[in-house]
């Protein structure tokens, strides 16, 4: 993988406009942008962005392989779909976000630290170990990832809110201790490693 | 045809489409008799109707009739039924002119009656300088169209004509047809799914013209001579053995195409050095390639390839320097994304990348663009700033997206340069020439020698040996209503020579070309005007006797139509003329004027309206319309109901180029109290049907200023407008702020001294 990310891409080359079809969900649409810009225009948060799908298209031809990975404006997506409602080319463009965040997250390029991420990776972990979201240990963890002072500062801050969805019955704070699983635990563990392999296999990462 | 000898005048008044219940027709009937002095009048309650027709076609048969004087709706309408080839014919427009403009209501009665009185009045005037046109068949005219050219536009307009019937003459420059086609290795699709690059076909196409019984190619050969005009061209075809052929025609096709904007102009954008080709250079490789691994001059398989786009083109907003071309030659995005093709369809591995700053694929194009984007050709919105060749040439551009100066390399650069039409001799710069010469300037005498081996057509005319030149030295064509006619009647111009095109769109335009000219042939053998005014039958005399031999009407006709013999005398080619009556404008005596349409017919119109003396405060306004674009609109502001000043009285006008100063000078003299000109819009882009007319206009009416003043006038009491056939609205608004003015600067001070 190492071998992949030092590798020099020339620039306004075939090469990782490739390498991006090979390995990004719906990634082969990539070359179909036609630079109309509809996209940037669109998106509700395009100022937040530091490159809008519109550039991410043009840095792929243009190789820019490590600015595009390791850049964090593909996490900044909140799957609105308003651009791919508006591509006068069709391109599946939240799709491709997705695809390339998942795909610079595998390599290992993504952003340290982005919340995006984070909170990811946080809900991904908790789903794995019991099949189920434990929602209170998920919102625990959110609270406690910036460290332990400025998790009891959030929690304290969220306190009313926790109280009154505990008084509705919503929150059973024994829940904290294991937590209801799913019936086969194993089961669905076993089926996301397979999916997982499957999926490695077919983009070549294995 | 031919008028009797005694003529005999008759009026006919429908008082139809409500003209009856607001107009008091025993009235008209009265002015119509005893000031119009008509022997015969008549009202109809429904002129145009079978039966009112028949009433006027029975008086013509029996009552020996020759001059008509019809007053009912504008001369724009009920052209059909109120159509009488073999008599003058004129119209009062008292429907469209007279009730629908004027506002209703008894308090408008009188105003609106003196209009129409006056609209009768004008009519039994203008009849009687009138007679029937004959139509000017001189000698048996000939059908051949001559086709200039023998690329893709030559050969499709020859094989139009000649499948329509037509004789063609084809005269090709080199020995061979194709011209620039035959250079392409494939060309952009035309047809479904306008997705991969087409065979061209040219040898085909060439095949069928040499097959073709009616077609006849000249080879190695150019057009030494071209004198006459539409209907008798004599061309004098020279052949490279020198040996000449003379060809009588009828029409031209002139289709002789461009040649590509020369490399080594482009050093900035490494014109000139190894491996930078532009297109025609990339077509020739492939060609050698011929489907195999496309190989430079040096014999290295080329493995990456950049394109720059828009190379000398549109001024500053393309690349290079700004200082070469200043227009968009239309082609080249779809031919570089074709020769992308080439490559990725002989190898998809290999680099394509085409840096464009806008990507301009009309049409169906934006079906070959996708196709392109699919097979993996790199398309990059970029400004190129300098290309070095070499081995690996290298391209420093700036990423007009990503927003910062970079390059890239490759191992051929291919620069999209523009169409440079051969269009033939500048005739400004001939017309200055000339005229150093005539002065005795021994280089200008030099340089004319050169200029006519530059001519296409050498044509014998008197305003130069080719067609004038449009825009960026292309050849003259009407750009909005006409596209292939030209200043040269019977002449007409096909594609890239008059506008940068594609090879589609050459066709096409070839195709039209083809058909101007059978029109041309058609027209001019019945004795017709060609074009615009296709029915025309009138044409200009000129009372020689009176002539000052002062030149202006052969120097101002649009259209080249007037030559000049050795004693300076105008020599009308009547083919050659549209109609327009510029030169009847021109002329200062006055001696130039049509049988149906001249100084007199519209002087008479303007000396029999009845002025009202300056205490009865009803002004009157003189409106001279152009027919074709002005007029109508006054005719739409009526049937829209739009309501102007009933102290307007207007007359149409073959073009305002037709506007002879007298009429201006008669108009206020008789104490009108103003003169408002409407014309097609001028410049550069003009909307005038016989092109330079509005704008010779204008340049006469600012001549006049001084004249007024002189006699005591305001200047703002002549004035010029450009209106547009859409302009209804305008018009009205134009007419009554004008008709406020004039109250405000009060009556003519030249009433009752008429």
């Amino acid at each position: 993988m190492t071998t992949a990310n030092e590798k020099a891409i020339a620039k306004y080359k075939n090469d990782f406009l490739r390498e991006v079809e090979a390995n990004v969900e719906d990634g082969h649409w990539v070359k179909m942008c036609m630079q109309c810009g509809v996209c940037a225009g669109s998106c509700p948060l395009g100022p937040h962005w530091e490159h809008s799908p519109q550039k991410i298209f043009m840095m792929i031809r243009a190789g820019k392989r490590e600015e595009v990975l390791k850049s964090d404006s593909m996490w900044m997506c909140t799957s609105c779909y308003n651009c791919i409602v508006r591509c006068p080319r069709k391109l599946p463009i939240t799709h491709i976000m997705h695809g390339l965040a998942n795909y610079a997250h595998r390599l290992g390029l993504a952003p340290q630290g982005q919340p995006t991420r984070e909170i990811a990776k946080l809900f991904w972990d908790n789903l794995i170990k019991t099949g189920r979201v434990n929602e209170l240990k998920f919102s625990l963890a959110m609270y406690f990832k910036d460290g332990f002072s400025q998790g009891i500062k959030n929690a304290m801050a969220m306190q009313s809110i926790g109280l009154g969805l505990m008084k509705a019955k919503r929150l059973n704070p024994l829940e904290l201790f294991g937590g209801h699983a799913c019936k086969d635990k194993s089961g669905i563990q076993k089926m996301i490693a397979k999916a997982r392999e499957i999926e490695d296999r077919r983009r070549g990462l294995a | 045809m031919n008028a009797p000898a005694t003529p005999k005048y008759a009026a006919y008044i429908c008082s139809g489409c409500g003209i009856g219940d607001v107009l008091d027709i025993a009235a008209l009937e009265k002015v119509a008799k005893n000031e119009g002095k008509m022997a015969l009048v008549k009202t109809h309650d429904f002129l145009c109707s079978a039966a009112g027709v028949e009433m006027i076609k029975q008086d013509i048969a029996n009552e020996g009739v020759t001059h008509l004087c019809i007053a009912a709706c504008s001369r724009r309408a009920k052209t059909e039924a109120f159509y009488f080839p073999s008599v003058a014919v004129s119209r009062a427009n008292l429907r469209e002119g007279v009730i629908w403009v004027v506002a209703e209501g008894a308090e408008h009665d009188e105003v609106r009656q003196e209009m129409a009185e006056d609209y009768v009045r004008m009519s039994c005037a203008e009849i009687k300088k009138m007679t029937a046109p004959a139509g000017n068949i001189k000698e048996a005219s000939s059908k051949k169209i001559l086709v200039v050219g023998g690329g893709m536009s030559g050969m499709t307009a020859a094989l139009a004509a000649a499948d329509a019937g037509y004789e063609v003459v084809l005269v090709e420059k080199t020995g061979a047809l194709g011209g620039f086609a035959n250079q392409l290795y494939k060309r952009v699709p035309f047809n479904s799914p306008y997705a991969e690059p087409q065979e061209v076909g040219a040898g085909e196409t060439a095949a069928k013209v040499h097959s073709h019984p009616k077609i006849k190619v000249y080879l190695n050969a150019t057009v030494a001579e071209t004198a006459g005009a539409p209907g008798r061209f004599a061309v004098k075809i020279a052949t490279e053995s020198g040996s000449i052929s003379e060809e009588r025609c009828g029409a031209i096709v002139q289709a002789t195409g461009f040649t590509t904007y020369p490399l080594e102009k482009l050093p900035e954008l490494g014109g000139g050095q190894p491996n930078v080709v532009d297109q025609a250079g990339l077509e020739a490789l492939a060609k050698a390639a011929n489907g195999g691994p496309i190989k430079r001059a040096d014999g290295k398989e080329v493995k990456s390839v950049v394109f720059v786009q828009c190379a000398g083109q549109r001024g500053s907003g393309g690349n290079g320097s700004g200082q070469h071309l200043e227009y968009c030659s239309g082609h080249c995005c779809a031919t570089s994304i074709k020769q992308a093709m080439y490559f990725k369809d002989q190898n998809p591995d290999i680099d394509t990348v085409i840096m464009y700053s806008d990507l301009r694929v009309p049409g169906m194009g934006e079906d070959f663009y996708r196709s392109a984007q699919k097979k993996g050709v790199i398309f990059t919105k970029a400004k190129v700033t300098g290309v070095k060749g070499g081995d690996r040439c290298e391209v420093q551009f700036k990423d007009l997206i990503l927003d910062e100066e970079t390059a890239t390399d490759a191992d051929l650069v291919v620069l999209a340069t523009g169409q440079v039409p051969n269009a033939g001799v500048n005739l400004d710069e001939w017309t200055a020439t000339v005229t150093a010469a005539e002065s005795g300037d021994e280089a200008a005498k030099e340089k004319k020698a050169a200029l006519q081996k530059l001519s296409v057509l050498n044509l014998q005319y008197r305003q130069g040996p080719d067609m004038p030149q449009f825009k960026y030295g292309f050849a003259d064509s009407h750009f909005i209503c006409f596209p292939y006619e030209t200043r040269r009647t019977g002449i007409y111009a096909a594609g890239p020579v008059r506008r940068p095109m594609d090879m589609f769109q050459a066709t096409e335009d070839a195709t039209g070309a083809a058909m101007k000219a059978i029109q041309a042939v058609e027209n001019v053998e019945k004795g017709r005007a060609v074009h615009p005014r296709a029915w025309d039958l009138s044409y200009p005399k000129a009372r020689l006797e009176g002539c000052t031999q002062c030149k202006r009407c052969t120097v101002e006709c649009p259209f080249g139509a007037i030559d000049e013999d050795e004693k300076r005398f105008p020599v009308f080619n009547e083919e050659r003329c549209r109609r327009c009556g510029t030169c009847m404008g021109a002329c200062p005596v006055r001696v130039i004027s049509f049988e149906n349409y001249s100084c007199d017919t519209v002087g008479m119109q303007i000396k029999a309206v009845n002025i009202p003396d300056e205490f009865e405060e009803k002004p009157r306004i003189l409106i001279l319309a152009c027919e074709n674009d002005a007029y109508p609109a006054l005719d739409m502001a009526g049937v829209q109901r739009m309501t102007y000043s009933a102290y307007v009285r207007a007359i149409p006008v073959r073009c305002l180029g037709s506007v002879n100063t007298i009429w201006i000078t008669d108009a206020l003299n008789s104490g009108y109290d103003g003169v408002m000109m409407m014309g097609c819009k001028k410049g550069e882009d003009y909307q005038c049907h016989f092109v330079k007319g509005s704008e010779m206009a204008y340049y006469r009416m600012s001549k006049i200023d001084d004249t007024l003043k002189q006699l005591g006038l305001e200047p703002e009491r002549v004035q010029t407008q450009e209106v547009a056939i859409t302009d209804n609205a305008r018009v009205v608004k134009l007419i009554n702020d004008y008709v406020a003015q004039l109250n405000e600067m009060g009556p003519s001070p030249m009433k009752g001294f008429g």
